[in-house]
């Protein structure tokens, strides 16, 4: 069974989704963040391949795509350094990304190195469902791969209900029309919506995501869905880190309630 | 089945085209797309839209045939007066087109990119026009090279915000612009500046600029008793002057497409933005097409002396059009299409656009015979970048 689908059979709580830049704040950084990611208790990770035009990400990603590229960053590199990926992590682990980079690496050879390296699942915002079913399922679905669709406050319910049948894993719920990090907390108008979703008795699971940056919102997010997903939050802390592995221990702790 | 070089059902331009774009754009863009069509058709729209055309931008805009350019070149050159338009440049004949689709879609405020200002210049007209609310993206470095247009978009009532990611121009300004959306998806229009962004951005602005070739074919068989020329020159930033002037000629065989392309310090220069010469198939900013990009697929920072070329990428249907060879393509250099501004300038009396400087300088490469008719759009005035051609042309 795909790890993703296993975290959501076994899991006693709500599930906490990490976003982290992949060679950030440093390059090598990517296998140390994911460590401790999942020592703090992280249930799923996202890796974010750095890419230069972000459209759906606001400033704080922005600015680590850009760092992490000019460090050097590339999909083959990433690729490289996930190399032992499966020997130190047991988590779930997705790539988010951009479709302009996986095009260019060639998509039969990216899914073919993301089954190689342990990679569950995939979120590119810019990948519509229409092309997706047309032209990638088949090879995603061929090395095991889910891929996870967005949904927003503004997505109608006959489309919400056709991406629930595609969909395998989870869905990815945006929590408010906003680019990532664009907004923090949650209102009720918020609230109302997670609810709304949460009566049409989707298939799939759904992790709530944007604009959640700390324990009151993910408690407040998880209690209208499977759990939530947590990333320019994540990703402020790794800029300002002065010991990593710490750092990040405390955070996702504090987050899941965790001593 | 034959080969066209219209937008087919699902979006594209042979292999080029698409929407890809987040789910976030989804609704938005799907309105436009199950929509645009019935609007654009409707006899009101179509009467509206000539009016304003007419009355406000002053359409039809001349063809002019320029005597001492033919003379220099040895053939019959005319010039499209895009330049006439009111703002100073083609742009404002889309800005016309899709300020009407907003306020059919219900909208109330506009988001838009622009480079050289003069889309920017032209979307803040028409929305002082009509009365809905401006904000209008534009890299930091443009903003820093375009002053005059910045000053133009603020006293029409727009809010002009400065691009500060990546390279800081057109490239930038349009993310943010996406990003603007986002974040405003209900009241919120965007109007794209070219025929680019996902379907059916492009195929909407390249009808709304077709008015160009439309006209061509009028005053063509007006003046010299067939409605077609041998060649037709565009330049090509996104391409939506080519797009239009291109459009009624897309299935006409006899005349030759000719888009000019700005390859800022040469091709090979690393200073460039000459997509078809330096590009490949990859997305941006919601379409597939040809694209700068490293091996990574990384989008490469272009560079042009002139802002409204200085983009990584070309519209998907300028990128079937080279593909399949149905247009030929020239890469032009800042220092050419200088001369070619200061030609134009001295010769015939009009002080062409940067950018249309660039489609000015093709005629030396062209070797168009005496007997041939070669209609160049001018898609706009050079006020706008006196300030560059008083540094670069010496002119003290
Ligand atoms: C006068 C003029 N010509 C051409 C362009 C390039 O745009 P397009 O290729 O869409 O015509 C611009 C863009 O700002 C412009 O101002």
């Amino acid at each position: 069974m795909n790890r993703i689908s296993a975290v959501f059979e076994s899991a006693k709580g709500p599930i906490l989704n990490v976003y982290a830049t992949a060679g950030f704040p440093h390059l090598g950084d990517t296998m140390t963040v994911l460590e401790a990611l999942q020592e703090g208790g992280a249930d799923i990770i996202e890796i974010g391949m750095p890419y230069s035009d972000p459209v759906a990400d606001g400033e704080t990603i922005q600015q680590s795509n850009q760092v992490s590229l000019d460090q050097g960053m590339t999909v083959a590199h990433l690729f490289e350094q996930l190399k032992d990926l499966r020997v130190k992590v047991q988590v779930p682990v997705l790539l988010m990304g951009y479709i302009n980079p996986v095009l260019q690496f060639g998509v039969e050879r990216f899914c073919q190195k993301c089954q190689e390296v342990g990679v569950d699942g995939l979120i590119l915002p810019d990948l519509p469902m229409a092309e997706y079913e047309s032209e990638y399922q088949e090879i995603f679905e061929r090395y095991g791969l889910y891929n996870i669709f967005l949904i927003t406050p503004q997505t109608a319910d006959e489309r919400i209900r056709r991406i629930d049948s595609v969909s395998q894993g989870f869905i990815y719920m945006v929590s408010s029309a906003s680019t990532t990090g664009a907004k923090t907390g949650i209102s009720s108008e918020q609230e109302l919506y997670f609810e709304r979703i949460n009566q049409m008795n989707l298939k799939n699971p759904r992790l709530i995501g944007f604009g959640i940056s700390d324990r009151e919102s993910f408690l407040k997010a998880s209690a209208s869905a499977s759990g939530a997903i947590i990333g320019s939050a994540f990703v402020k802390l790794l800029a300002h880190s002065s010991h990593l592995r710490e750092d990040i221990v405390t955070f996702v702790r504090g987050i899941k309630g965790l001593k | 089945m034959a080969l066209t070089y219209q937008v087919d059902d699902k979006g594209y331009y042979g292999e080029f085209g698409g929407a890809f774009i987040p789910e976030m754009l989804y609704p938005n863009v799907e309105e436009l797309r199950t929509h645009y069509l019935d609007i654009i058709k409707d006899p009101s729209f179509q009467k509206e839209f000539h009016d304003l055309l007419r009355d406000f931008v002053g359409r039809p805009t001349p063809l002019f045939e320029a005597k001492r350019l033919s003379e220099k070149y040895q053939t019959q050159v005319y010039l499209k007066r895009e330049d006439l338009c009111h703002t100073g440049a083609h742009k404002v004949n889309n800005t016309i087109g899709q300020i009407l689709v907003a306020k059919k879609l219900g909208k109330n405020k506009i988001v838009a990119e622009t480079g050289a200002g003069q889309h920017g210049v032209a979307t803040a007209t028409v929305c002082a026009l009509m009365g809905l609310e401006c904000i209008v993206y534009m890299g930091a470095i443009d903003i820093e090279r375009q002053a005059p247009n910045v000053a133009r978009m603020r006293m029409l009532g727009a809010q002009v915000v400065a691009a500060e990611s990546g390279s800081k121009t057109l490239k930038d300004a349009t993310n943010e612009a996406m990003r603007h959306w986002i974040n405003h998806p209900v009241d919120t229009h965007y109007i794209i500046g070219s025929v680019v962004g996902p379907h059916p951005y492009p195929d909407m602005v390249a009808r709304f600029q077709s008015v160009i070739s439309e006209e061509i074919k009028a005053q063509l068989t007006e003046k010299v008793g067939r409605n077609y020329p041998d060649y037709v020159l565009a330049c090509v930033g996104g391409g939506s002057n080519a797009a239009g002037a291109f459009y009624h000629y897309l299935d006409e065989a006899r005349t030759q497409l000719v888009a000019a392309e700005a390859a800022g310090q040469g091709i090979t220069s690393g200073h460039s933005a000459a997509t078809t010469f330096l590009g490949k198939s990859g997305v941006l900013h919601g379409s597939k097409s040809l694209l700068m990009q490293t091996e990574d697929g990384q989008v490469i920072e272009p560079y042009s002396i002139s802002a409204g070329l200085d983009y990584p990428g070309i519209g998907p249907m300028h990128a079937h059009l080279f593909k399949t060879g149905r247009a030929h393509f020239y890469d032009i250099t800042d220092e050419e299409a200088l001369a070619s501004a200061l030609e134009l300038s001295q010769l015939e009396g009009i002080i062409p656009a940067l950018e249309s400087a660039h489609a000015l300088a093709v005629l030396p490469k062209l070797q168009a015979k005496s007997t041939e008719i070669v209609v160049i759009n001018l898609s706009g005035r050079g006020d706008k970048d006196l300030a560059t051609y008083q540094q670069r042309l010496n002119l003290v």
